[in-house]
């Protein structure tokens, strides 16, 4: 039984969901359309995949439902348990998969069209080892930058000894493994390619630095769109080809404007700076402990500090999203204007674990918006603010970013939270943040730390300015 | 070179250019959910899936597209939740002490 209509008529449903998606995506680029711009896109999905059930092409019904429940249940379960602070590492472990299954398609266009030797024609052929090839390196690489988010593996760049040389022969490789797949089209050298492609992205990823890793995904997430793009030539279907090269467009120049947020270009992120560790970061964290020395502050102090201050900025940072502590930094916010302090927030673009990361945490817990400022109109007020308050934030405030060329951050814009008279720290420990490497702040002579978790020691401080 | 190659590939040059037009300029306050948004989109690969799973005749091509279905359908699913659910937080904001 088939419910097949013609061609001509699915194309044309493709050609509305196309128009959907591209009006789904020039809206999420505008912050008060964004949400509609997702669900319209959601729409165009939805009907590209309702009108592919009725594809003449298309006999057995019951793998496609049984995969697509599967799918589904996944997808709703992790997307909705997933709490707010992992939501980076589940968009890039949605991308993962959808490159996996670009691979996946590639691989069974090949079995099933080479037994007819010298039947395929070289664009499908092209394609295919294209589609296999990406879409495999964007689902090993994505599961290195989820598994590295996650905590499952070091944030800090995982180097060896000619990393760049062996990755350097393995895509050599690759490409040779395509050129003999392509051409003797014996299933063993597509296996090749795939394995391999496999292994080339888990080599790509793994040494970079957790601080780039948004950046990765963003590229990795615009290589899914070019798998999905290619599989679609293989297939002649238009939806494919529109939908992937969209984001494959579209993800490539986000890579790079998310690259200018943090002063970095994307061969940098890639091959640069955090790639080759810095002398300093080699001897490990002892090497901080030398001769430094910081001064630790009680809740008391702190929020006398802050009560008597006139102008306060709060940095917040992942530590803060870990803690959940957004609620009760607002809180403390709320008491300190009631006493005629002037708070405001300042985000740094990466702070937290992505750009946008801080934004959607503090108006989660209703912080005006004016109250937001972004890097670059907050310094300047650094040298004029009493108290900058540093909540679970390391590396985007790092001076050695900005002061010390050796420093495997030099380059990226920070808060230049030390130009203020005082500096709240609030930290775990003295531990090295996401990129692995020490705060210089951290020992400055204006700096003084509160240790604990975020939230119960903004808590303390809550207590203590309503008492001070 | 066929009809149908030619037409694939002006479709796919003008979906680059316009790739490229369609965000030109955002803000980065959203960049993340830009990124996540897209990632959802090209979930489109389940179309690819469909296709595949529909018409396969060995059994190791019918495991690789199941695979792939719920592969496809895991992005689309996952990638659209997600989106929505940063994208709620940023609309609830304004709603109490806006001045």
């Amino acid at each position: 039984m088939t419910l097949a209509i013609s061609q001509t008529n699915i194309n044309f449903a493709y050609l509305v969901a196309s128009v959907c998606l591209i009006i789904g995506i020039k809206r999420l680029s505008s912050p008060a359309t964004a949400r509609s711009g997702n669900v319209i896109a959601a729409v165009g999905m939805g009907i590209a995949i309702a009108f592919t059930f009725l594809d003449p092409d298309i006999d057995t019904y019951w793998i496609i439902l049984a995969g697509m429940a599967v799918g589904t249940v996944i997808g709703i379960a992790s997307a909705r348990m997933v709490k707010m602070t992992a939501i980076p590492q589940m968009v890039a472990l949605f991308n993962g998969v959808g490159g996996g299954a670009a691979a996946l398609i590639a691989a069974a266009e090949f079995h099933r069209l080479t037994p007819e030797s010298g039947h395929v024609l070289p664009e499908w052929m092209g394609a295919m080892l294209f589609s296999a090839m990406i879409g495999s390196i964007s689902f090993s690489g994505s599961l290195v930058a989820f598994a590295k988010l996650q905590e499952l593996l070091p944030g800090s760049p995982i180097v060896f000894r000619g990393q760049q040389l062996v990755n350097g022969l393995l895509f050599a490789g690759l490409l040779g493994a395509g050129v003999a797949a392509g051409a003797t089209e014996a299933g063993i050298w597509a296996v090749v390619l795939l394995l391999g492609a496999l292994l080339f992205g888990v080599l790509l990823v793994l040494p970079i630095g957790g601080a780039d890793m948004p950046v990765v995904i963003s590229l990795l997430n615009a290589f899914t769109g070019l798998a999905a793009a290619s599989a679609g030539f293989v297939l002649e279907n238009t939806a494919l080809i529109i939908g992937g090269t969209l984001v494959g467009a579209s993800g490539t120049l986000l890579t790079v404007l998310m690259g200018r947020a943090m002063n970095r270009s994307l061969a940098n992120v890639l091959f640069g700076a955090f790639g080759a560790p810095a002398p300093a970061a080699a001897g490990g964290p002892a090497a901080s402990a030398d001769g430094k020395s910081y001064r630790e502050v009680t809740a008391e102090d702190a929020a006398v500090m802050l009560a008597y201050a006139s102008r306060v900025v709060v940095v917040p940072g992942y530590g803060l999203a870990v803690a959940q502590a957004q609620h009760n930094v607002r809180e403390l916010a709320d008491l300190l204007e009631q006493r005629g302090v002037d708070v405001k927030y300042a985000i740094h673009p990466v702070a937290g674990r992505m750009p946008g990361h801080m934004n959607v945490l503090l108006a989660e817990a209703n912080v005006p918006y004016p109250q937001l400022y972004d890097m670059e109109d907050v310094n300047p007020e650094f040298p004029r603010t009493d108290v900058a308050l540093i909540i679970g934030a390391n590396d985007v405030t790092n001076p050695a970013a900005r002061d010390d060329p050796e420093s495997p951050l030099y380059g990226m814009p920070i808060l230049n939270v030390d130009q203020s008279a005082n500096v709240v720290v609030l930290k775990r420990s003295m531990s090295p943040g996401f990129a692995g490497i020490d705060n210089d702040l951290f020992y400055r002579p204006n700096t003084t730390m509160l240790f604990g978790d975020a939230k119960s020691s903004v808590e303390k401080l809550v207590a203590a300015v309503k008492a001070a | 070179m066929s009809q149908t190659l030619l037409a694939s590939i002006t479709v796919f040059v003008l979906a680059v250019f316009l790739g490229f037009e369609l965000i030109s300029r955002v803000p980065t306050l959203l960049h993340t959910p830009l990124m996540s948004g897209t990632n959802a989109i090209h979930g489109i690969i389940l179309v690819g899936a469909m296709l595949i799973a529909g018409s396969a005749d060995s059994d190791l091509e019918k495991v690789l597209a199941f695979v792939a279905v719920v592969f496809g359908t895991i992005n689309v699913v996952g990638g659209f939740l997600v989106t929505d659910r940063m994208l709620e937080m940023f609309k609830r904001k304004p709603a109490e002490r806006d001045e």
